[in-house]
C-alpha cells in the first residue's frame, strides 16, 4: 500500500478545501493510505518569488520540519508548490549541511497530483464519470518546471463520458504569477481576459487545471463575466462519480 | 528621460496607446509560426543540439572574455582597422563624434545597432550638426516617428501601416498610401541618395570573430551592406559581449539567429567584414574604426547567474513568446531592450535603482526559457534579480522600501508557524464575512484591491484540517485541543488589545 502525505498548500487550503477533499477521496478509492502531516504552513515560494529570499527559510525550515520525519510520497494539488520544493528548496539551505541533504531527500519523494498518478502509481483510468464537455489548460509551473506536458490530459481522456476540446493557446500563461498578479494588475489581468477569451471559444463547459493559483485567476475571470463556464481543479473530475 | 529618471513599468503600461497589444501579437505569432517551420525541420534533437552547443561557445568565450577580446583587436589592426575602448556611453559617443569631426563628416547613415541606441548616439551626432539617419526601415519609421525601438529586431512593431502611411505623409512630404509595397518603395528611394551622399556608416555587428577580426552582419534589407560599404569613413560600434572565437562558432550560431528571430533558415544577407578596402577590392571603405563598448557589460560578468544574460544574441524570440510583452509592448520597459532579456539587461546596465521594477514585470512562466536558442535561464535571473532590488547582494545594495522588508519578515514569521498560520486562517473566514457576496470577495480594500479590480477573489474556506482530523478518534481530541490552543491565542491577543486600549484612554 502506497502512503501518501497530504502537502496542502496555501491557496489550496484556503481557497479550494473541496478539491483537498477530492484529493483524499481519489487517493483512497486508489486504495492508498493518505495522511495529513501536522504543522505545515506554506512552503516559502511566494517569498522567494519575490525577491525575499531570505525570508523564505523560516517557512521552507517549517517545511522541512513538517516533512521531513514522514515516509512515503509527498503529494500537492499544485504543480507550482512542487517546482519550488523540487529545484528551489534545497538551495536555500547551504551544500553539505544536513538541512540541505533533507531538503533534498524530501524534495525526491514530492510530486504534483497527475506526476503522481502517471509516473509513480501508473494509473490512468481512476474510475470517475464526468459527462460533460471540458478543455484543458496548462499551468506554467507544472508545464515548465516539472516537465507534465500530457499527464493531465492523459487522466482526463480515461474519465468516463469526458469530451476533451482543444484550448488555443493552451500554453499560454494566464496572468496569475503570484506576487505580479498585484505589482501589475493591468497587465495581468489583459493576460486573464485572452484566456478567457481562448476559453469561451473552445465551446467546453468547464475549464480544467491543476493549479489552485490559476484555478483563482481563472474562476475569478470567469465569475467576473458572469460566464457559464467553470473552472474546476482536475482532481475535482477525477473525483466525480 | 534623464539618465536617472526610475523606470515606472506600471505607470507606463497606463500609457500603452490602444492598438499596440493587436499590432505586437499579430506580429510576433507571425514570426512564431515560421520559426516552428524551420525549427520543425532541423528537429527537436538536433535543435537542442544546436542550443547547447550556442550556450557553450557563449559561456566559453564570456569565461576568457580578455583572451578573446585582445585576439580580436589585434586582428582588426592586422586587417587595417583601428580599435577603441569605451567604458562607458559618454566616452564611447565622445570616440565617434572625435572620428567624425576629424573627417568633417556632414552626413552618417546607420544600420541598425542597439548599441549605438543605448548610448543615444543620434542625438550626439545630430546636436553636432551630423545629420544622421536611419536606414534599417523599421528604424527609420520610428527616427521620424521621433520614437526608440520596441523589439530588438521588428523596432516599430508596435505601429500599423496606417500609423506609418499617416506619418510619412507628415514628414517626408508625400503622399503615403497605406500599403506596405509602397511604403517600402518610398522608403527606398529616399535611402539610396542617402546611401551615396553619406560621408560617415555607422554600423552595429551580430558578432565579431575573434581569429580573423571580422564583423558578421545580419540583415534582411541588405543595408548593413549599404552603410558598410559605400560611405568612405565605416565606425562599428559593438559591446564587447558580442564577440566570439573562430568561424566554426558563427556557424553554429548563424543557424540558431535568423531561425529563431524571424524564422528564417538564413536571413537575406550576412556580411563579413574584415577591415577597410584592400588594395584588390572594387569598393569599400578607406578607413574602418572598432569601437568596443563596456557600459555596465564587465559589471554584469561578476555574477555567476545574472552573468549569462550577456550570452544573448539579439534574436528577440523572448519577447515574441512572452505574454507580458504581447499585452504591452516594448515602451513600456522604458528602455532600449524590452520583453525578457530587457527585464534582466536593463537592471543590470541601468542599475536597479532606476531599472528594479522590471524583473518583476513578468508571470515567471518560462516560456522565454524554453525559447532562448542560447538557454539563457531568464526566470532563474529574474529571481536573482528581484532579490538583488529586494534584500541587496554583492553587486547592489537594495532599493525596495524598508515597507516591504518589514512585511515580508512578518509575513515570514506567520506563515512559519502552524499555530499563527491557522489562526490567521480562521480570521481571514471572520473578517471577510461583510465583504462576502455568494461565496466571492469582489471588492476588498488596499492593498488587496490590486486583485478585486480585475477578478472577484474567491471567499476564504480553510476547513480542510478539521474535516481531515475528525475522521479518528484522535484526530477529534486534537481538533478539541486545536481549539483550546487557537481560543487562549484569540483570548491573549484580546486582553492585550484591551490593556493597550486603556492605556491609551488613560494618556
Amino acid at each position: 500500500m502506497m502512503r501518501v502525505q497530504l502537502f496542502l498548500t496555501c491557496l489550496g487550503e484556503n481557497f479550494f478545501s473541496p478539491v483537498l477533499k477530492d484529493m483524499v477521496s481519489v487517493l483512497e478509492r486508489l486504495g492508498m493510505d493518505v495522511a495529513m502531516p501536522e504543522g505545515q504552513t506554506c512552503c516559502g515560494q511566494p517569498f522567494y518569488n519575490s525577491g525575499a529570499q531570505s525570508q523564505a527559510v523560516a517557512p521552507a525550515r517549517n517545511f522541512l520540519r513538517v516533512f521531513g520525519p514522514t515516509d512515503g510520497y509527498i503529494v500537492a494539488p499544485s504543480g507550482s508548490c512542487v517546482d519550488f520544493v523540487r529545484h528551489h528548496l534545497p538551495e536555500l539551505f547551504p551544500a553539505e549541511t544536513r538541512e540541505h541533504r533533507l531538503a533534498q531527500e524530501v524534495a525526491a519523494r514530492t510530486y504534483e497530483f497527475s506526476e503522481f498518478l502517471v509516473r509513480v502509481a501508473n494509473v490512468r483510468d481512476v474510475g470517475a464519470t464526468f459527462p460533460h464537455k471540458v478543455t484543458y489548460h496548462a499551468s506554467c509551473h507544472a508545464l515548465r518546471g516539472l516537465g507534465l506536458r500530457e499527464e493531465s490530459k492523459q487522466l482526463l481522456r480515461a474519465v468516463k463520458g469526458v469530451e476533451l476540446v482543444p484550448l488555443n493557446e493552451e500554453e499560454t500563461c494566464c496572468g496569475f504569477g503570484g506576487v505580479f498578479s498585484v505589482v501589475y494588475p493591468e497587465v495581468s489581468s489583459s493576460m486573464m481576459q485572452a484566456k478567457i477569451k481562448n476559453i469561451q471559444e473552445s465551446g467546453a463547459e468547464f475549464v480544467v487545471m491543476g493549479d489552485p493559483g490559476c484555478m483563482m485567476n481563472i474562476a475569478g475571470g470567469l465569475k467576473k463575466i458572469g460566464s457559464p463556464i467553470r473552472a474546476l481543479h482536475l482532481i475535482s473530475v477525477l473525483a466525480a462519480q | 528621460m534623464s539618465e536617472l529618471d526610475h523606470i515606472d513599468f506600471r505607470a507606463n503600461v497606463q500609457h500603452v496607446p490602444a492598438h499596440v497589444p493587436q499590432s505586437v501579437r499579430k506580429a510576433t505569432s507571425k514570426f512564431l509560426g515560421t520559426r516552428a517551420n524551420v525549427v520543425g525541420i532541423v528537429g527537436d534533437e538536433r535543435w537542442q543540439q544546436l542550443r547547447q552547443a550556442g550556450h557553450d561557445i557563449r559561456l566559453h568565450t564570456l569565461d576568457h572574455l580578455d583572451y578573446y577580446l585582445t585576439r580580436l583587436e589585434e586582428n582588426v589592426a592586422r586587417a587595417g582597422g583601428i580599435v577603441h575602448w569605451a567604458r562607458d556611453a559618454d566616452e564611447a559617443r565622445r570616440i565617434v563624434l572625435d572620428i567624425a569631426h576629424e573627417h568633417k563628416v556632414k552626413r552618417a547613415v546607420k544600420a541598425k545597432s542597439m548599441a549605438t541606441e543605448e548610448i543615444g548616439l543620434n542625438h550626439a551626432l545630430i546636436d553636432a550638426g551630423v545629420q544622421t539617419l536611419e536606414t534599417d526601415l523599421g528604424e527609420f519609421i520610428i527616427q521620424l516617428a521621433g520614437v526608440g525601438p520596441s523589439h530588438i529586431i521588428v523596432p516599430a512593431v508596435h505601429l500599423t501601416k496606417e500609423g506609418i502611411a499617416d506619418l510619412f505623409t507628415e514628414k517626408l512630404g508625400v503622399n503615403a498610401p497605406p500599403d506596405p509595397l509602397e511604403l517600402c518603395a518610398i522608403a527606398r528611394t529616399k535611402l539610396r541618395e542617402e546611401f551615396l551622399a553619406a560621408d560617415m556608416g555607422i554600423s552595429g555587428a551580430n558578432f565579431m570573430v575573434a581569429e580573423s577580426g571580422t564583423l558578421v552582419i545580419v540583415t534582411n534589407e541588405g543595408n548593413g551592406r549599404m552603410c558598410t560599404t559605400l560611405p568612405p569613413l565605416h565606425v562599428a560600434v559593438v559591446g564587447i559581449d558580442k564577440v566570439v572565437p573562430d568561424f566554426e562558432s558563427v556557424n553554429v550560431l548563424l543557424k540558431l539567429l535568423p531561425r529563431s528571430a524571424t524564422g528564417q533558415k538564413m536571413s537575406t544577407y550576412t556580411s563579413f567584414i574584415t577591415g577597410p578596402r584592400r588594395a584588390t577590392d572594387e569598393g569599400g571603405p578607406q578607413e574602418f574604426h572598432l569601437v568596443l563598448l563596456d557600459n555596465g557589460r564587465t559589471r554584469v560578468l561578476r555574477d555567476h547567474v545574472t552573468r549569462e544574460t550577456l550570452l544573448c544574441i539579439r534574436c528577440g524570440v523572448c519577447l515574441n513568446v512572452c505574454p507580458v510583452y504581447n499585452h504591452v509592448g516594448g515602451h513600456a520597459y522604458g528602455a532600449v531592450y524590452s520583453g525578457p532579456i530587457g527585464a534582466i539587461l536593463a537592471p543590470q546596465l541601468l542599475g536597479v535603482a532606476r531599472a528594479g521594477d522590471l524583473p518583476f514585470a513578468s508571470s515567471l512562466c518560462g516560456a522565454c526559457a524554453d525559447y532562448c536558442p542560447v538557454k539563457i535561464p531568464i526566470p532563474q535571473i529574474l529571481l536573482r534579480l528581484r532579490h538583488r532590488v529586494v534584500e541587496g547582494d554583492q553587486i547592489e545594495a537594495a532599493t525596495a522600501s524598508s515597507a516591504i522588508r518589514v512585511g515580508t519578515r512578518v509575513g515570514a514569521f506567520a506563515l512559519s508557524h502552524s499555530l499563527l498560520y491557522e489562526f490567521g486562517a480562521r480570521m481571514m473566514k471572520f473578517v471577510q464575512a461583510p465583504l462576502r457576496r455568494d461565496g466571492w470577495l469582489p471588492n476588498l480594500p488596499p492593498p488587496a484591491n490590486r486583485w478585486t479590480m480585475a477578478r472577484p477573489l474567491p471567499a476564504f474556506g480553510a476547513d480542510f484540517r478539521d474535516w481531515f482530523r475528525k475522521r479518528t478518534p484522535a484526530g477529534r481530541q486534537r481538533v478539541q485541543k486545536r481549539k483550546l490552543g487557537i481560543g487562549l491565542l484569540f483570548a491573549g491577543i484580546a486582553a492585550v488589545g484591551a490593556f493597550l486600549l486603556a492605556r491609551r484612554k488613560k494618556d
